[in-house]
């Protein structure tokens, strides 16, 4: 089906491009991405500007979603009708592509600006090299790791903001008292599977986390800490209301911010809402890595570069990669994101208490935390937030049964 | 019967035939090819037997999936079968402005199960929704959390879709009805038959064809159904309402395991087989057979 798809779409889209490709010396670039939001929007024209400030034209393809995104730039490799550029995670969402020799290298122009010497941290180099060269360019960080808590509900209810998931848990009886929403949570499976690493690595630390998540270490798993971690994340889930289901995650920091809720657990785009609301980081809302041991995860966005017939394409893949990483765009596109940049030669005067924090924070190698979809395939991870996100959902689904099942996924070699 | 006979009828239906082929037989067995192999992202040809199905009948999540396109392909087909049946003969009762009670009941069929969808995820949201409202009058004690309930939210789902589809079996069932001959009405008042008992035990076995055909348009729908669930629970609580279908997409495209999507895939097309052949079997050689004796 899909592949009759491609077919299609080999024989239309050409014929829709053919008079624009004969437009002179200029470069031209059709970008995939799924930056559809009014921050992300912003972020995405800041690249676009920046490219045709170049004196190049800029074909954007914006694509709502991230699954529909990709799933568009794989179909249209396979069809043979590349874009010069698409979007992908910090992940290993990617690795097919570079193993079927689909992706252009762009080791020409990282080596000859000395990309292994300013991307920090090195880790985003690791995600981007397969056998000594460069196939995507990393353009920001974003990290799952924050508590956005709303600091009127606790002045109310006379506590402090809470630290650490086991305070939250000791105040939220009170706050329910009080005729608010303690933890506000929107049920959908990648919420919920979010959420639950943040939890995992406040409470059993990243090394931990890295043996079960990376090494699939079995004894790690089974030594008692990832059982404390399934328990906590079930006494927390006592304390959401039951319109969480199915709530998209900024309706759910909406709540937040109106003062219905208390806590959220979200990534750091969730500060643009709290931005956009008017509210001011530290004064009206509360930023909180969880967590005695506080890390900074490695998510975020990497542009990868399909392999063209035609050599003006990888003139133009190769300028647009450099651009890319260029510290004035990168300041412009991340200040518009929200995200960290992936080098810290950027000025970031503009940044608020949140991101400082941030950046401060991942300055600090022991700080950096990666991210289970850095070493596993979509198919692992999407297994096993399926077994989490049901054990949330159904209380009679028991610790022990949700051990073996996720053993079973760590055995499963998906 | 001669291979020229109706020649030009059967070049013009060529093409027609070309397509079925190539896009359906062709793409069946593709995906069977495929399914045997361990492709993630693209289609690779590394045959790996048949571990994709193993894995896919260990998932807890296709279990759930299989239960629920049973759940929801009983109670719409049957629920759609009683509404819009009791509709047709409340409407055929001669009553005053039928062609706006037509109107209203067959408008929910003219929407996309998107809309309807969306339209009852807001209805039935414990926070926003019906039940919102109803403790805002004053009755606390209403409770309407079908939605977020696991157990229930299956059901939830077909009452959207039953809303949805009862009204396009009421218009089948009223054309029917129209076409019931006054005389039979006449006898059985004659006979001094109960309305009810003349329409249950005469008049819904002259029905036979619409119910037939309802059956299989309403049937159709349900195998395919993805839309609606996606718009109205996404397939949650958990898992709790996904479906065959949303299995299927969901490897395809986000999980990027597509060998999984096609073993799910042709699972849910043999399945379709084994219940449509014997349907097939009757209707077109049991029957000619004994239509031609």
């Amino acid at each position: 089906m899909k592949k009759f798809f491609s077919i299609l779409l080999t024989i239309f889209v050409p014929l829709s491009f053919t008079n624009v490709s004969k437009a002179g010396s200029h470069m031209e670039a059709e970008v995939i991405h799924w930056w559809t939001s009014g921050g992300e929007q912003a972020a995405i024209s800041e690249f676009a500007k920046a490219w045709e400030e170049m004196g190049n034209t800029w074909i954007d393809t914006a694509i709502t979603g991230g699954d529909n995104a990709r799933g568009t730039t794989v179909n249209r490799i396979i069809g043979g009708n590349p874009p010069t550029a698409a979007q992908f995670n910090v992940s290993k969402q990617f690795v097919d592509l570079v193993e079927q020799g689909l992706l252009q290298s762009l080791e020409e122009v990282a080596s000859a600006e000395g990309w292994r010497d300013f991307i920090y941290p090195p880790e985003l180099i690791e995600t981007c090299e397969f056998e000594g060269e460069f196939y995507c360019v990393p353009v920001n960080i974003h990290s799952w790791q924050w508590m956005w808590i709303n600091n009127d509900v606790y002045k109310q209810v006379g506590l402090p903001v809470p630290q650490t998931f086991e305070e939250f848990l000791a105040g939220a009886p009170k706050i329910q008292e009080a005729g608010i929403i303690p933890l506000a949570l929107g049920g959908q499976g990648w919420q919920e599977s979010g959420m639950f690493d943040v939890v995992a690595s406040s409470i059993m630390g990243f090394p931990l986390m890295q043996s079960i998540y990376r090494d699939k270490d079995l004894d790690a798993f089974r030594d008692g800490r990832f059982e404390s971690v399934l328990n906590t994340y079930r006494e927390l889930n006592q304390f959401t209301d039951e319109g969480s289901p199915g709530r998209l995650w900024n309706d759910t920091t909406a709540m937040v911010i109106e003062g219905k809720a208390a806590m959220q657990v979200m990534g750091d785009w969730a500060r643009g809402e709290f931005a956009v609301a008017g509210q001011e980081a530290m004064v009206d809302y509360s930023c909180v890595i969880p967590g005695k041991e506080k890390y900074v995860a490695l998510g975020g966005d990497v542009f990868v570069f399909p392999k063209n017939d035609d050599p003006k394409v990888k003139d133009a893949q190769l300028a647009m990669a450099s651009m890319m990483v260029n510290p004035t765009v990168q300041a412009k596109f991340n200040n518009a994101k929200g995200s960290l940049p992936m080098r810290l030669d950027v000025d970031t005067s503009a940044a608020d208490a949140c991101m400082q924090m941030g950046l401060d924070l991942i300055q600090n190698p022991d700080a950096i935390m990666r991210e289970s979809d850095d070493w596993n395939t979509p198919a692992f991870t999407a297994a096993w937030g399926d077994i989490i996100s049901e054990f949330r959902n159904d209380p009679n689904y028991t610790v022990a049964q949700v051990m073996d099942d996720l053993e079973g996924v760590l055995t499963s070699g998906l | 019967m001669p291979f020229y006979r109706n020649i030009a009828a059967k070049i013009a239906l060529l093409p027609m035939i070309v397509i079925s082929l190539t896009v359906f037989v062709g793409c069946i067995i593709y995906s069977f090819v495929y399914s045997l192999t361990n492709s993630k992202l693209v289609p690779v040809m590394n045959y790996v037997g048949f571990d994709q199905y193993e894995r896919l009948f260990k998932q807890r999540k296709w279990d759930v999936a299989v239960e629920n396109i049973f759940i929801y392909g009983f109670v719409f087909t049957i629920g759609c079968l009683i509404i819009g049946f009791l509709l047709a003969v409340l409407i055929d009762q001669k009553i005053r402005g039928e062609s706006l009670f037509r109107t209203i009941f067959l408008y929910p069929y003219a929407m996309s199960f998107v809309v309807t969808g969306l339209v009852w995820k807001w209805v039935l949201n414990p926070t926003f929704g019906l039940e919102n409202s109803m403790h805002m009058w004053g009755m606390t004690w209403f409770e309407l959390d079908w939605l977020v309930n696991r157990d229930l939210a299956i059901y939830a789902v077909c009452i959207a879709a039953v809303w949805q589809g009862a009204g396009f079996v009421m218009v089948l069932m009223l054309a029917g009805l129209r076409g019931i001959d006054e005389d039979i009405w006449k006898s059985l008042s004659i006979e001094g038959v109960a309305k009810w008992k003349s329409y249950i035990f005469v008049i819904l076995p002259m029905l036979r064809p619409m119910v037939v055909t309802a059956i299989v348009l309403i049937a159709a729908g349900v195998v395919k159904v993805y839309d609606l669930i996606l718009a109205l629970t996404s397939g949650g609580p958990g898992y709790a309402t996904t479906t065959p279908a949303m299995y299927v997409m969901e490897n395809f495209f986000s999980r990027a395991n597509l060998g999984q999507a096609f073993a799910a895939s042709i699972i849910m097309f043999i399945s379709v087989v084994c219940i449509l052949a014997p349907w097939a079997f009757y209707e077109f050689y049991l029957r000619n057979k004994y239509a031609n004796n």
